[in-house]
């Protein structure tokens, strides 16, 4: 979280030794980092020009589109030849994901809480203990896991997906409200005991509300990866309950790979959410992202 | 305050998301709303193309005859690969469609010991069944005594496709007719000398090599001993079947270097396109032609793929009953109307197969499936292996890991024939 | 007794739901998995119990590492680690470099270097299987195209349809993926350098060169063995971005987890659970020393 936020400085631009007149330096680093930015963003321009196209030949493959055509846009959201339409696919990725935020959010809340401010015997083996959980591949449980959420009698698709993104969620969420916890001064939880509030009180009262910050970190962190995850996806749901990954891989990947201009369409279509997320609340989304890691 | 702000433009974005949703969710066809009334959930690949137009076409026959019970398409993208393994999950789920699509032979052996079809026999009676599908077919759907699925139609696989102006160019006449093997690579090698820039065979990724693994077999060891492979009277060791696998080694010579990122309807529009010369295909082909408004004779000329004229590779798609269905009346009528003479014909004539039923009219179908169904009533007929009528899922998946391994050039023909033998151990 | 449980009870209870969930769904089931990886279960009956199994120990696993198809995979993933390694720690830290002063489109190149994180590897599959066409020729597509159009046509290849080296063309797309990630770290790494350490360099008369090379990266090293971490049990899970861009059915571009993935859909069981095994195996080298750490630090 803090590195987050020096890492989001909005302070203004210090610099330093600037040379007097022209900077080779400078103007190499620039050169560099103008050539990388090219190189990144040229699956970007296949990707759009790629989706405006009606018929991609490959030999014009890297040239603008002569008419600029909705076709694939229209198809890839409508589905074509009875694929899975990314316009449903959408809707119901949605249903699974946000409720999958909220509740592991509220979940990782809880544990962050009770693991960061109250002093239970072993609280940090059983952090640890939680904390594995995220680092686990999941292919390591996938088969009693299938033969388990059946069992349960989870039907396929967005119910299964909703509990496996809280479950498998409560790690990372865990750690992200912990870490935030303990950036608590003690003093506020400690007037509230003196009240006599109990855990549950000064938990409503005091730390909720302080925790607004943190839950947009979780929710864009969960929501993030329940929205891009194929791997539950893909054997917990089919094209037609499954979420906007599964649709596109089976667009993108059933028989109809010449059709590129429209599973180009389709991939952008799946990851915009996401993206605008990315772009409107950069700082949290990277937020998300160190929580894990700076911590070595 | 500029938290605030975010957290505002956060929860709008949650908003308009969520609004998304809704508008999505309203789209959704064939949802299982409907209450009260008797319905059926039928899960097939058919979800492109002709095959789409022919289930449709079916369950217009089935609507009439049985008014009162709802159709819902559980159709599934991405053609027989990976919707079995949807079909799995949703059989293990013990959330199965009241039916479901699958190929005749071996490949329901795995189903039925699973416990996850119903024995359907009395079905087989009460319309009538018995004397109108060959007896070789029903035979193939036998298992031990009990008979667990009803055929629809019938493909063919070996059929060999050619594009006409690419032989042309190429100096070649204007015919896929070839006695044998060696007569069809000398023609693949005028092509690969004549026009370099086309490809002389095109296919696809590892299931449509699988699918030439088979034609390669049947046309180099005869159909006999191409049968012998799947009950253990030939063996999988022995000098014909290397002198087979050298043929399909070289005849995937001449393919296209980007064919494990494709699936069968991109080799096959390469002839259309002009980029290729032969594809070797089962006859859902011509629905790929004919979408592109090709003239059958003109722009494609097809015939038995060389070496395998006199013999029908086939392969049969049937529907089932499946255990703990939601709907069993519901499944019932529908195994009704896709046995019946109305329901195969409006199926077929759109799908391009033709009927498992042989108390048909010829004459109602097109010049192709006019020449499949007398081959189909004269040639010997063996089961495919890729479609799941000569092996099992298990067996099917490990002979597919070998040709991957092989033809990616990971092993020599040695240890691909040790390794084929091994699969059908 | 009482007062300890009525000081820890509700604590307890709060986080009981989460400590069940996990309970179960990480640790019982990797001990079921586990058991499941001793069994023969590779029949449709086994699988849904109406067939017996029996436990036959670790034959599952000798066949594994028997198989030639398996030491592929097991060669694919170490291949592809290291290239993904490599080219996201390389990338990463040269980005964060070359960003690490404050200047006027920091933010715009930060912003795009960071971007394909927030896109799913499916929707990166479906581009990048574009790219790496192995067409090359007349037909060629994608990359080779492009080296066509710039005169650079020696650098065409055939990408993943190669059985040796294929899976470094996929570890590429990983690479575009994520060292926009690393990047962040060792940004994170940067910035939390306190000025006074520059200053006090400055003030001895380093160069450039040398405040870099002796005081600002030595201070780094915590970050880059967190980003070796992090990106390292990425790699090993890999496998939305290989069967986005090739197929599982490919023996090109195998991993164990795409193996995982064949088995499970064919029926067995065991050698999936096996392949799950193992792969848990590679990450407890890597994760639990950093877990036991953190963990002794914290106290």
């Amino acid at each position: 979280m803090s590195e987050s936020v020096t890492l989001y400085d909005p302070a203004p631009a210090v610099r330093r030794r600037r040379g007097k007149g022209f900077n080779w330096a400078r103007l190499l680093r620039y050169l560099l980092l103008l050539f990388f930015l090219i190189v990144v963003l040229i699956p970007v321009y296949v990707l759009v020009i790629t989706s405006f196209k009606e018929n991609a030949t490959a030999s014009q493959a890297w040239f603008l589109p002569e008419n600029w055509s909705l076709e694939n846009w229209k198809s890839a959201w409508m589905g074509f030849k009875g694929l899975p339409a990314i316009g449903p696919a959408l809707g119901r990725t949605v249903g699974m994901v946000v409720p999958a935020a909220i509740i592991s959010s509220f979940l990782g809340s809880m544990n962050g809480f009770v693991l960061s401010r109250w002093r239970i015997p072993y609280s940090n083996v059983i952090f640890t203990l939680i904390l594995f959980g995220m680092f686990i591949p999941y292919q390591s449980v996938m088969v009693p896991l299938y033969q388990i959420v059946h069992g349960l009698g989870l039907p396929p698709g967005t119910p299964s997906l909703i509990f496996l993104h809280v479950v498998y969620g409560i790690p990372i969420t865990t750690l992200i409200f912990r870490n935030y916890y303990e950036s608590i001064p003690n003093e506020l939880i400690e007037s509230s005991r003196v009240d006599g509030a109990g855990m549950l009180k000064t938990y409503s009262r005091v730390v909720l509300p302080l925790s607004v910050p943190s839950f947009v970190v979780v929710l864009i962190w969960q929501f993030t990866s329940a929205w891009n995850d194929f791997l539950f996806a893909l054997f917990f749901s089919s094209g037609n309950n499954g979420p906007v990954t599964l649709a596109l891989y089976s667009m993108a990947g059933g028989s109809m790979l010449q059709d590129y201009g429209a599973s180009m369409a389709a991939a952008i279509m799946s990851s915009l959410p996401t993206l605008l997320v990315y772009i409107l609340l950069g700082k949290y989304f990277v937020g998300g992202l160190m929580s894990g890691s700076v911590k070595g | 305050m500029k938290r605030i702000v975010k957290v505002a433009v956060a929860a709008a974005t949650a908003g308009c998301l969520a609004l998304a949703g809704c508008s999505g969710n309203s789209d959704t066809p064939s949802g299982n709303d409907s209450t009260g009334q008797e319905q059926v959930e039928v899960f097939t690949w058919w979800s492109t193309g002709s095959e789409a137009l022919g289930l449709e076409a079916m369950v217009e026959v089935f609507d009439r005859d049985h008014p009162d019970v709802n159709f819902v398409n559980g159709a599934v993208a991405g053609g027989g690969g990976s919707s079995k393994n949807l079909l799995q999950d949703r059989l293990d789920a013990g959330d199965p469609p009241d039916s479901f699509q699958a190929h005749a032979g071996l490949e329901i052996q795995d189903y039925i010991l699973a416990g996850q079809v119903e024995d359907i026999s009395a079905l087989y009676d009460e319309f009538n069944l018995r004397s109108v599908f060959p007896t070789d077919l029903v035979d193939l759907l036998t298992s031990g005594g009990k008979i667990y699925s009803i055929p629809s139609n019938i493909h063919r696989a070996n059929v060999i496709w050619a594009s006409v102006p690419v032989l042309t160019a190429a100096g070649l006449p204007a015919t896929a007719e070839f006695d044998s093997m060696s007569a069809f690579i000398e023609a693949l090698e005028q092509i690969k000398t004549a026009t370099p820039d086309a490809i002389p065979l095109s296919v696809g990724g590892v299931w449509t090599q699988v699918h030439l693994l088979e034609v390669v077999l049947i046309a180099e060891l005869g159909p006999q001993a191409y049968n012998g492979l799947w009950d253990g009277t030939t063996d999988w060791k022995s000098g014909e079947v290397k002198a087979a696998l050298e043929i399909f080694n070289k005849l995937m010579s001449y393919t296209n270097t980007d064919r494990d990122s494709l699936d069968w309807e991109e080799p096959s529009t390469m002839l259309i396109d002009g980029q290729a010369a032969f594809n070797i295909m089962g006859d859902w082909a011509p629905a790929n032609f004919d979408s592109k408004n090709q003239v059958d004779g003109a722009d494609y000329v097809y015939a038995p793929a060389p070496g395998t004229a006199g013999v029908f590779d086939f392969l049969a798609d049937s529907f089932t009953l499946t255990t703990g269905a939601p709907h069993p009346e519901g499944a019932k009528a529908w195994l009704q109307t896709i046995s019946s003479l109305d329901g195969q014909v409006a199926f077929n004539q759109i799908k391009g197969s033709i009927p498992a039923r042989t108390d048909i009219t010829p004459s109602d179908f097109s010049t192709y499936q006019q020449t499949a169904i007398s081959s189909f009533k004269n040639d010997t007929i063996v089961p495919s292996l890729q479609h799941g009528a000569a092996a099992t899922i298990v067996q099917l998946n490990t002979i597919t890991q070998a040709v991957s391994k092989f033809t990616s050039g990971a092993s020599d023909i040695e240890t691909f024939q040790a390794e084929l033998a091994q699969a059908m151990a | 007794m009482p007062k300890k449980l009525r000081r820890y009870g509700p604590p307890l209870l709060l986080i009981s739901p989460s400590l069940i969930l996990i309970g179960v769904f990480v640790y019982a089931l990797i001990i079921a998995n586990f058991r499941t990886s001793l069994t023969d279960i590779t029949t449709a009956p086994q699988t849904t119990g109406l067939a017996p199994h029996r436990i036959v120990w670790f034959e599952n696993y000798i066949n594994l590492f028997k198989s030639d198809a398996f030491q592929h995979s097991l060669k694919n993933l170490i291949l592809y680690t290291v290239t993904f390694l490599v080219g996201t720690m390389f990338l990463g830290f040269l980005w964060a470099w070359l960003l690490e002063k404050r200047d006027r489109f920091e933010g715009i190149f930060r912003t795009v270097f960071l971007f394909p994180m927030a896109v799913s590897s499916v929707a990166a599959g479906v581009i990048w299987r574009w790219l790496l066409n192995s067409n090359q020729g007349t037909r060629a597509s994608g990359l080779n195209r492009l080296f066509q159009l710039l005169h650079l046509d020696f650098l065409q290849n055939n990408w993943w349809n190669n059985n040796s080296i294929g899976i470094m063309a996929i570890a590429m797309a990983a690479i575009w993926q994520l060292s926009g990630y690393v990047m962040a770290l060792f940004l994170a790494g940067f910035r939390g350098i306190p000025d006074e350490l520059r200053e006090a360099a400055r003030v001895d008369g380093a160069s450039e060169w040398k405040l870099y090379r002796h005081v600002l990266f030595p201070q780094l090293s915590p970050v880059a063995l967190s980003a070796l971490i992090i990106i390292g049990h990425m790699s090993l899970k890999a496998f939305d971005l290989i069967v986005s861009i090739s197929k599982p059915a490919n023996y090109q571009t195998k991993v164990p987890a795409v193996d995982m993935y064949i088995f499970k859909s064919q029926y067995y069981y065991a050698s999936a659970a096996a392949v799950g095994v193992i792969l848990l195996a590679f990450v407890l080298v890597l994760i639990v020393p950093y877990l036991v750490r953190m963990t002794k630090r914290e106290k």
